[in-house]
Parts: structure tokens; sequence; C-alpha cells
């Protein structure tokens, strides 16, 4: 192991540093097929002469694994029994927009080339907290806020624009299970105007 | 991060690979440890002008929910007992083959470079995201993130 603290300078005057985009170009451009970008854009028309690198299949994936996991935090708050009508019928909604997210990010990983993540066989929830239906709302909120956040963050890594555009279609879904899920709380739905 | 194949990883099943791609993908792993050493080593530390509060980082942490979690592993590893702990060295997580060999270990110093731009100081990371510009926001995470007691509590 090496401490980075003690790693000699000179190894950055030996042009090792590369910026980034200089690496991703390097990590090899994938001509993006219509069909994934019309998958995960909704619009063929933005597909044709599109390219998608390697970087952004795993970009895709990183997202897909935490929609798998959405997935199944949703199906333990329906299973929970906490949740009464409307709220569980809500609940059950949300769960089937991530399931189309993660089928459509599946499917465009695999039209790049590259093999879409599974769901993990568990997932460690923490479920022994979760004792009314405000705790799997707030713990949902939470997860919705997350997914926010991470889609924020993975936009603007995109190489192909056409993906950026559906990431960010998916941040604006995510973004309004957020709201929803705060205003059945009894907290102000929208806090800000700006999501970080 | 999860069981999941890097783009630049050796598992089979990543995007098409020619022989160049194999080429770069087999010197970027080469290169992945001294590159995240070195780029962290080589960044000046963000200016601090206001104490990092652990309190106001609990709430930046909410950004990262979606894929991780204090006490459990998630899409992301837990990140309890973080403080110290070799990048890519928690016991029974599947990190990216480029954060295992990054080469360094979680301090203040290092989240601080990471966190800022996780792809640019670890290429290969699946932990797909932008970074967290704001200097203060980041260094309030961080000292949260050190503030996270050791595992094993829950």
């Amino acid at each position: 192991m090496t401490d980075i603290q003690a790693t000699p300078l000179a190894e950055t005057d030996s042009g090792l540093i590369l910026p980034r985009r200089s690496f991703l170009r390097g990590a090899g451009t994938l001509t993006l097929s219509a069909a994934a970008v019309a998958m995960l854009a909704g619009c063929e028309s933005a597909a044709a002469g599109s390219s998608a690198s390697a970087a952004d299949v795993s970009i895709l994936n990183t997202a897909l694994g935490a929609e798998l996991e959405a997935i199944a935090a949703y199906q333990v708050g329906a299973e929970s029994g906490l949740l009464q009508k409307p709220v569980l019928d809500l609940a059950v909604q949300f769960q089937g927009h991530h399931k189309e997210h993660a089928d459509v990010l599946a499917k465009t990983v695999r039209s790049l080339g590259g093999t879409p993540v599974d769901a993990k066989k568990a997932y460690d929830f923490p479920v022994d907290q979760l004792k009314s239906q405000n705790d799997v709302l707030g713990f949902a909120a939470g997860l919705e806020k997350g997914a926010v956040s991470a889609y924020l963050g993975a936009v603007p890594l995109f190489q192909n624009r056409d993906l950026a555009k559906a990431a960010a279609s998916i941040l604006g879904d995510e973004a309004m299970h957020w709201a929803v899920l705060r205003n059945a709380l009894g907290q102000n739905p929208v806090p800000v105007a700006f999501v970080s | 991060m999860p069981a999941r194949r890097t783009p630049f990883g050796a598992a089979g099943g990543g995007p098409r690979k020619g022989a160049a791609d194999r080429a770069r993908a087999a010197l970027r792993r080469a290169w992945a440890g001294p590159l995240a050493a070195a780029v962290i080593a080589a960044a000046p530390p963000a200016p601090a002008t206001v104490a990092p509060d652990p309190a106001r980082g609990k709430q930046v942490y909410e950004r990262c929910l979606a894929c991780h979690a204090v006490a459990h592993d998630r899409v992301g590893p837990r990140h309890c007992g973080l403080n110290g702990r070799r990048a890519g060295g928690l016991s029974g997580f599947e990190y990216s083959d480029a954060l295992r060999a990054a080469g360094f270990t979680w301090n203040a110093q290092t989240l601080d470079r990471f966190l800022a731009d996780p792809l640019g100081v670890v290429p290969g990371t699946t932990m797909t995201y932008d970074g967290i510009k704001d200097d203060r926001a980041r260094r309030d995470l961080v000292a949260y993130l050190l503030s996270l007691p050791p595992c094993g509590g829950r």
C-alpha cells in the first residue's frame, strides 16, 4: 500500500498525469446505435451520428446498479405492511418508474456492447429502523434525493449528449418522486430552487 | 462499488475491444495506481476559510445516499471506519480495478481531492460522479466522513 503523501511529485513531471478529457478520449469511442439513443433519450431523430464511449457505458452501469437497488428498496417498503393506500399505490408506481429506468439502462448498455450489472442477490437495508409509514417514506425520500444528486453528477460526464439528455430526463423523474415523498411527509415538497 | 465490470477491467463482457483497446486498457491498469497517487499529490488542497463542520457535512452526505450508506454496502461501499482505510480495501466489497490499484489511504487530503473530481483522480472508478466542486461543502463532507465510527456497531 502506498500513502499518497509519500508519492514523489516527480511522477507529475514525467507526464504520467493525463487530463481527464484526454483519458476519456483514449477510452475508445464507440458508435452509439440509433436504437440505443432512441431507447434512452426517447428521440429517434437524435440518434443519428451519435457516439458513446466506454466511459459512458460505465456511467450507465453505475446508474443501473442504483436503479436496481431502488427497486429492491421500494419492494421492501411495499411488503413492510407499513404503507397504507394511497401511499402504497404511490410507492408501487414509483417502483415501476425505477423498473422502467433500469430496463432501458440495461438495454442501452447491452446495445453498446457492454454487460449490464445484475441486481444483487440481497440488499442490506436498515429495516430495523422502519417502524412506521413515515419511516418508510423518509427512507425512500433519502434515496430519491440521492438519486437526483447522482444523476446530476453523472450528466456532465457523458461524452454522448443524447445520453446526457436522457440521464437528465431520469433526474427529473427522481426529483418529482422526492418532492411527492416530501409532501407526503408534510415537508415542503420543493425546499430549494436548485438541487445539488 | 458493486459487482460490475468497468470498461477498463480485465473481466469479460465489457464494451467491444479491439487490440488497440486492449492495449490501452492494459496500459491504463498499469498506470492506475501511479496516476491516482500522482494526481492527488500534485493538486494543491483547497484553501480553508471556514472550519469544516461535520454537522453540515452530514447534510451534504445526503447527496451520496443513492449509492452509499454509513453502515452497510450498497452500490458503493459503506463509509463507517473510512478514516485510514486503504482505498479499495474494504473486505467483501467488489471495487473497480482502478480503485483497487489506486494505492492510497483515505484521509482528509485524499478525500478532499477525490471528492472534487473522482474520475480525474482515479480514472476508471465506477463512481461516475462529477464531484463536489464547492470547497466548503466538500470540506464539510470530508469532516463528516472522517467523523464516522468504525464499522460493527450495527
